[in-house]
Protein backbone atom coordinates (compact mmCIF):
# COMPACT_ATOMS: atom_id res chain seq x y z
CA UNK A 1 0.00 0.00 0.00
CA UNK A 2 1.44 3.13 -0.71
CA UNK A 3 1.82 5.73 2.45
CA UNK A 4 -0.07 8.85 2.28
CA UNK A 5 1.74 11.63 2.94
CA UNK A 6 -0.21 15.57 2.65
CA UNK A 7 1.53 18.89 3.34
CA UNK A 8 -0.66 20.86 5.98
CA UNK A 9 -2.21 24.30 4.39
CA UNK A 10 -3.84 27.24 6.59
CA UNK A 11 -7.03 25.12 5.85
CA UNK A 12 -6.18 21.24 5.44
CA UNK A 13 -3.91 19.49 8.69
CA UNK A 14 -0.33 17.73 7.57
CA UNK A 15 -1.59 13.96 7.28
CA UNK A 16 0.99 10.59 7.03
CA UNK A 17 -0.59 7.01 6.91
CA UNK A 18 2.32 4.80 6.57
CA UNK A 19 1.89 0.77 6.12
CA UNK A 20 4.99 0.18 7.38
CA UNK A 21 5.22 1.80 10.69
CA UNK A 22 2.09 1.70 11.32
CA UNK A 23 1.77 5.04 12.49
CA UNK A 24 -0.83 7.62 11.27
CA UNK A 25 -0.58 11.28 12.09
CA UNK A 26 -3.09 13.89 11.42
CA UNK A 27 -1.81 17.75 12.32
CA UNK A 28 -2.00 21.33 12.26
CA UNK A 29 -5.50 22.73 11.32
CA UNK A 30 -8.34 21.14 9.67
CA UNK A 31 -10.92 24.11 9.12
CA UNK A 32 -11.87 23.29 5.33
CA UNK A 33 -15.56 24.66 4.47
CA UNK A 34 -15.63 21.12 2.67
CA UNK A 35 -14.35 18.31 4.69
CA UNK A 36 -15.44 15.49 2.83
CA UNK A 37 -13.06 16.20 -0.44
CA UNK A 38 -10.21 16.02 2.00
CA UNK A 39 -10.95 13.19 4.33
CA UNK A 40 -12.61 10.58 1.46
CA UNK A 41 -9.03 9.63 0.61
CA UNK A 42 -8.27 9.28 4.37
CA UNK A 43 -11.08 7.02 5.06
CA UNK A 44 -10.54 4.55 2.29
CA UNK A 45 -6.95 3.90 2.89
CA UNK A 46 -7.90 3.44 6.24
CA UNK A 47 -10.69 0.69 4.42
CA UNK A 48 -7.90 -0.77 2.61
CA UNK A 49 -5.38 -1.15 5.25
CA UNK A 50 -8.54 -2.46 7.28
CA UNK A 51 -8.37 -6.07 5.41
CA UNK A 52 -4.71 -6.73 6.12
CA UNK A 53 -3.64 -4.03 9.67
CA UNK A 54 -0.23 -4.05 11.65
CA UNK A 55 -0.67 -6.19 14.81
CA UNK A 56 -0.41 -2.36 15.98
CA UNK A 57 -1.98 1.00 14.67
CA UNK A 58 -1.12 3.82 16.65
CA UNK A 59 -2.95 7.55 15.08
CA UNK A 60 -1.22 10.85 16.53
CA UNK A 61 -3.82 13.28 16.25
CA UNK A 62 -2.33 17.16 16.92
CA UNK A 63 -5.28 19.56 16.17
CA UNK A 64 -4.77 23.38 16.63
CA UNK A 65 -8.04 23.89 14.78
CA UNK A 66 -11.01 21.61 13.57
CA UNK A 67 -14.22 23.01 12.87
CA UNK A 68 -17.88 21.39 12.86
CA UNK A 69 -17.36 20.02 9.33
CA UNK A 70 -14.30 18.37 9.51
CA UNK A 71 -15.57 16.92 13.15
CA UNK A 72 -17.69 14.41 11.21
CA UNK A 73 -15.29 13.19 9.08
CA UNK A 74 -12.35 12.39 11.72
CA UNK A 75 -15.29 10.19 13.40
CA UNK A 76 -15.21 8.32 9.98
CA UNK A 77 -11.61 7.96 10.57
CA UNK A 78 -11.96 7.21 13.99
CA UNK A 79 -14.34 4.13 12.89
CA UNK A 80 -12.55 2.48 10.23
CA UNK A 81 -10.01 2.00 13.59
CA UNK A 82 -12.53 0.92 15.74
CA UNK A 83 -13.34 -1.67 12.70
CA UNK A 84 -9.79 -2.55 12.96
CA UNK A 85 -9.78 -2.49 16.89
CA UNK A 86 -12.56 -4.64 16.66
CA UNK A 87 -10.88 -7.24 14.90
CA UNK A 88 -8.49 -8.37 17.69
CA UNK A 89 -5.68 -5.59 16.26
CA UNK A 90 -4.49 -3.02 18.88
CA UNK A 91 -5.22 0.21 17.91
CA UNK A 92 -4.30 3.48 20.28
CA UNK A 93 -5.30 6.83 19.75
CA UNK A 94 -3.11 9.47 20.95
CA UNK A 95 -4.89 12.98 21.44
CA UNK A 96 -2.61 15.77 21.77
CA UNK A 97 -3.94 19.43 23.14
CA UNK A 98 -1.77 22.17 24.18
CA UNK A 99 -2.01 22.91 27.53
CA UNK A 100 -4.58 25.52 28.18
CA UNK A 101 -7.01 24.37 25.46
CA UNK A 102 -9.68 22.89 27.36
CA UNK A 103 -12.08 22.63 24.48
CA UNK A 104 -9.29 20.86 22.74
CA UNK A 105 -9.37 18.15 25.46
CA UNK A 106 -13.23 17.77 25.55
CA UNK A 107 -13.37 17.31 21.93
CA UNK A 108 -11.04 14.63 22.42
CA UNK A 109 -13.08 13.01 24.99
CA UNK A 110 -16.01 13.26 22.99
CA UNK A 111 -14.68 10.83 20.35
CA UNK A 112 -13.22 8.70 23.19
CA UNK A 113 -16.61 8.32 24.25
CA UNK A 114 -18.07 7.80 20.98
CA UNK A 115 -15.23 5.30 19.47
CA UNK A 116 -14.28 2.04 21.54
CA UNK A 117 -11.05 2.23 20.87
CA UNK A 118 -8.14 3.32 23.63
CA UNK A 119 -7.66 7.19 23.74
CA UNK A 120 -4.63 8.81 25.03
CA UNK A 121 -5.04 12.33 26.11
CA UNK A 122 -1.75 14.18 26.06
CA UNK A 123 -1.08 17.61 27.04
CA UNK A 124 1.32 19.58 25.37
CA UNK A 125 3.42 21.84 27.36
CA UNK A 126 5.67 24.65 25.99
CA UNK B 1 -40.64 51.02 10.26
CA UNK B 2 -39.16 48.69 8.47
CA UNK B 3 -35.42 47.20 7.94
CA UNK B 4 -32.99 48.99 6.41
CA UNK B 5 -29.30 48.09 5.60
CA UNK B 6 -27.70 50.92 6.00
CA UNK B 7 -28.15 52.05 9.39
CA UNK B 8 -28.01 48.59 10.57
CA UNK B 9 -24.74 48.12 9.44
CA UNK B 10 -23.40 51.48 10.58
CA UNK B 11 -25.48 51.02 14.10
CA UNK B 12 -23.15 48.27 13.90
CA UNK B 13 -19.86 49.40 13.41
CA UNK B 14 -19.95 52.24 16.34
CA UNK B 15 -18.19 50.97 19.04
CA UNK B 16 -14.57 49.62 19.19
CA UNK B 17 -14.45 47.63 16.08
CA UNK B 18 -11.68 45.61 15.30
CA UNK B 19 -13.04 44.47 11.72
CA UNK B 20 -16.46 44.97 9.71
CA UNK B 21 -17.63 43.71 6.51
CA UNK B 22 -20.44 43.44 4.18
CA UNK B 23 -20.39 41.54 0.70
CA UNK B 24 -19.58 38.32 -0.87
CA UNK B 25 -19.19 35.29 1.71
CA UNK B 26 -15.93 33.59 0.01
CA UNK B 27 -14.00 31.04 0.88
CA UNK B 28 -11.15 33.49 0.25
CA UNK B 29 -12.79 35.95 2.49
CA UNK B 30 -12.91 33.55 5.18
CA UNK B 31 -9.48 32.95 5.00
CA UNK B 32 -8.41 36.55 4.63
CA UNK B 33 -10.11 37.49 7.80
CA UNK B 34 -9.43 34.62 9.79
CA UNK B 35 -5.44 35.47 8.87
CA UNK B 36 -5.81 39.22 9.74
CA UNK B 37 -8.08 38.44 13.15
CA UNK B 38 -5.47 36.06 14.38
CA UNK B 39 -2.63 38.54 13.79
CA UNK B 40 -4.86 41.31 15.88
CA UNK B 41 -5.36 39.39 18.80
CA UNK B 42 -1.79 38.04 19.03
CA UNK B 43 -0.65 41.73 18.99
CA UNK B 44 -3.33 42.30 21.81
CA UNK B 45 -1.56 40.17 23.42
CA UNK B 46 -4.47 38.17 24.49
CA UNK B 47 -4.42 34.94 26.19
CA UNK B 48 -4.29 32.36 23.63
CA UNK B 49 -7.36 29.92 25.22
CA UNK B 50 -9.89 33.01 24.24
CA UNK B 51 -7.50 33.91 21.59
CA UNK B 52 -9.04 29.75 20.18
CA UNK B 53 -12.13 30.55 21.06
CA UNK B 54 -12.67 33.28 19.02
CA UNK B 55 -10.98 31.99 16.01
CA UNK B 56 -13.30 28.88 16.71
CA UNK B 57 -16.62 31.03 16.64
CA UNK B 58 -15.17 32.87 13.84
CA UNK B 59 -14.90 30.09 11.27
CA UNK B 60 -18.05 28.56 12.48
CA UNK B 61 -20.30 31.67 11.71
CA UNK B 62 -18.45 32.33 9.02
CA UNK B 63 -19.06 28.61 7.38
CA UNK B 64 -22.46 28.80 8.23
CA UNK B 65 -23.00 32.00 6.59
CA UNK B 66 -20.70 30.71 3.01
CA UNK B 67 -23.49 27.25 3.58
CA UNK B 68 -26.30 28.71 3.66
CA UNK B 69 -26.71 32.38 2.31
CA UNK B 70 -28.36 32.26 -0.96
CA UNK B 71 -26.55 33.24 -4.04
CA UNK B 72 -29.27 35.91 -4.94
CA UNK B 73 -32.01 37.10 -3.05
CA UNK B 74 -35.40 37.98 -5.43
CA UNK B 75 -37.56 41.16 -4.54
CA UNK B 76 -34.45 42.98 -3.01
CA UNK B 77 -33.95 45.98 -3.86
CA UNK B 78 -30.64 46.80 -2.50
CA UNK B 79 -27.97 47.11 -4.40
CA UNK B 80 -26.20 43.17 -3.21
CA UNK B 81 -23.20 41.13 -4.28
CA UNK B 82 -24.03 38.10 -4.59
CA UNK B 83 -23.75 35.75 -1.56
CA UNK B 84 -24.13 39.15 0.64
CA UNK B 85 -23.50 38.57 4.18
CA UNK B 86 -22.90 41.22 7.14
CA UNK B 87 -19.83 40.37 9.71
CA UNK B 88 -18.80 42.43 12.27
CA UNK B 89 -15.93 41.95 15.64
CA UNK B 90 -15.76 44.43 17.60
CA UNK B 91 -14.68 44.26 21.57
CA UNK B 92 -17.34 45.39 24.11
CA UNK B 93 -17.11 45.58 28.38
CA UNK B 94 -14.11 43.07 28.31
CA UNK B 95 -15.77 40.78 26.03
CA UNK B 96 -15.62 40.42 22.44
CA UNK B 97 -18.50 40.30 20.06
CA UNK B 98 -19.03 39.04 16.76
CA UNK B 99 -22.07 39.69 15.02
CA UNK B 100 -23.41 38.09 11.57
CA UNK B 101 -26.12 39.31 9.42
CA UNK B 102 -28.10 38.04 6.19
CA UNK B 103 -30.74 37.43 4.29
CA UNK B 104 -32.98 34.42 5.03
CA UNK B 105 -36.06 33.68 3.39
CA UNK B 106 -39.21 33.44 5.19
CA UNK B 107 -39.58 30.14 4.95
CA UNK B 108 -36.56 29.07 6.98
CA UNK B 109 -37.36 31.25 9.92
CA UNK B 110 -39.65 29.35 12.10
CA UNK B 111 -36.82 26.57 11.66
CA UNK B 112 -34.02 28.38 12.73
CA UNK B 113 -35.74 30.02 15.44
CA UNK B 114 -36.78 27.04 17.06
CA UNK B 115 -33.45 25.89 16.71
CA UNK B 116 -31.38 28.50 18.42
CA UNK B 117 -34.22 28.48 21.21
CA UNK B 118 -33.58 24.98 21.46
CA UNK B 119 -29.46 25.46 21.95
CA UNK B 120 -30.49 28.68 24.38
CA UNK B 121 -32.49 26.34 26.53
CA UNK B 122 -30.25 23.81 27.11
CA UNK B 123 -27.54 23.28 29.94
CA UNK B 124 -23.55 22.71 29.55
CA UNK B 125 -24.20 19.49 29.85
CA UNK B 126 -26.75 19.31 27.56
CA UNK B 127 -25.46 20.56 24.89
CA UNK B 128 -22.43 18.65 25.12
CA UNK B 129 -25.16 15.51 24.71
CA UNK B 130 -27.01 17.39 21.99
CA UNK B 131 -23.05 18.17 19.66
CA UNK B 132 -22.26 13.64 20.48
CA UNK B 133 -25.67 13.17 18.68
CA UNK B 134 -25.79 15.17 15.88
CA UNK B 135 -22.10 14.19 15.40
CA UNK B 136 -22.88 10.39 15.24
CA UNK B 137 -26.60 10.46 13.96
CA UNK B 138 -26.79 13.26 11.14
CA UNK B 139 -24.23 13.14 7.46
CA UNK B 140 -23.22 15.89 6.03
CA UNK B 141 -24.94 17.33 3.73
CA UNK B 142 -23.00 17.76 0.04
CA UNK B 143 -21.84 21.35 1.19
CA UNK B 144 -20.00 19.74 3.82
CA UNK B 145 -22.38 21.53 6.71
CA UNK B 146 -22.94 19.61 9.81
CA UNK B 147 -25.68 21.12 11.57
CA UNK B 148 -23.22 21.30 14.30
CA UNK B 149 -22.10 24.89 14.05
CA UNK B 150 -24.05 27.15 16.31
CA UNK B 151 -24.29 24.07 18.79
CA UNK B 152 -20.42 24.34 18.66
CA UNK B 153 -20.49 28.08 19.44
CA UNK B 154 -22.90 27.86 22.36
CA UNK B 155 -20.53 24.95 24.12
CA UNK B 156 -17.41 27.12 23.40
CA UNK B 157 -18.50 30.60 24.62
CA UNK B 158 -20.41 29.67 27.43
CA UNK B 159 -23.10 32.67 26.33
CA UNK B 160 -26.35 32.39 24.90
CA UNK B 161 -26.98 33.33 20.91
CA UNK B 162 -28.64 36.12 20.73
CA UNK B 163 -31.05 37.02 17.48
CA UNK B 164 -32.96 38.95 15.87
CA UNK B 165 -35.19 38.57 13.11
CA UNK B 166 -36.26 42.13 10.50
CA UNK B 167 -38.84 42.00 8.17
CA UNK B 168 -37.34 42.81 4.87
CA UNK B 169 -40.34 42.16 2.48
CA UNK B 170 -42.48 38.95 1.82
CA UNK B 171 -39.69 37.22 1.10
CA UNK B 172 -37.14 37.99 3.39
CA UNK B 173 -36.25 38.42 7.00
CA UNK B 174 -32.61 40.08 7.92
CA UNK B 175 -31.23 37.24 10.46
CA UNK B 176 -28.75 39.34 13.12
CA UNK B 177 -26.63 36.91 15.11
CA UNK B 178 -24.27 38.15 18.22
CA UNK B 179 -22.27 36.17 19.99
CA UNK B 180 -20.02 37.14 22.78
CA UNK B 181 -17.15 35.09 23.56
Amino acid sequence: MEPINIEGTPKTPTVKFDKESGIMEIKGRSIPENSIEFYKPLVDWLEEYAKDPLKRTQVDVQLEYFNTSSSKCILDVFKKLEAIHKAKNEVIINWYYEEDDEDMLEAGEDYESIIRVPFKMIEIVD
Amino acid sequence: MSFNLKDYYSDLSKGDVILAYKGSITSDLINDVLEGVEKKLEEANEESKTRKKIYNVLVESMQNLFHHIEEYHEGITEDLDPKFGVLVIEKENGLYKVTTGNFVNSTKIKFLKEKIDKINSLTRDELKDMYKFILNHQKLSAKGGGGLGLVDIARKTGNKLEYAFYNYNNNYYFFNLTIRI
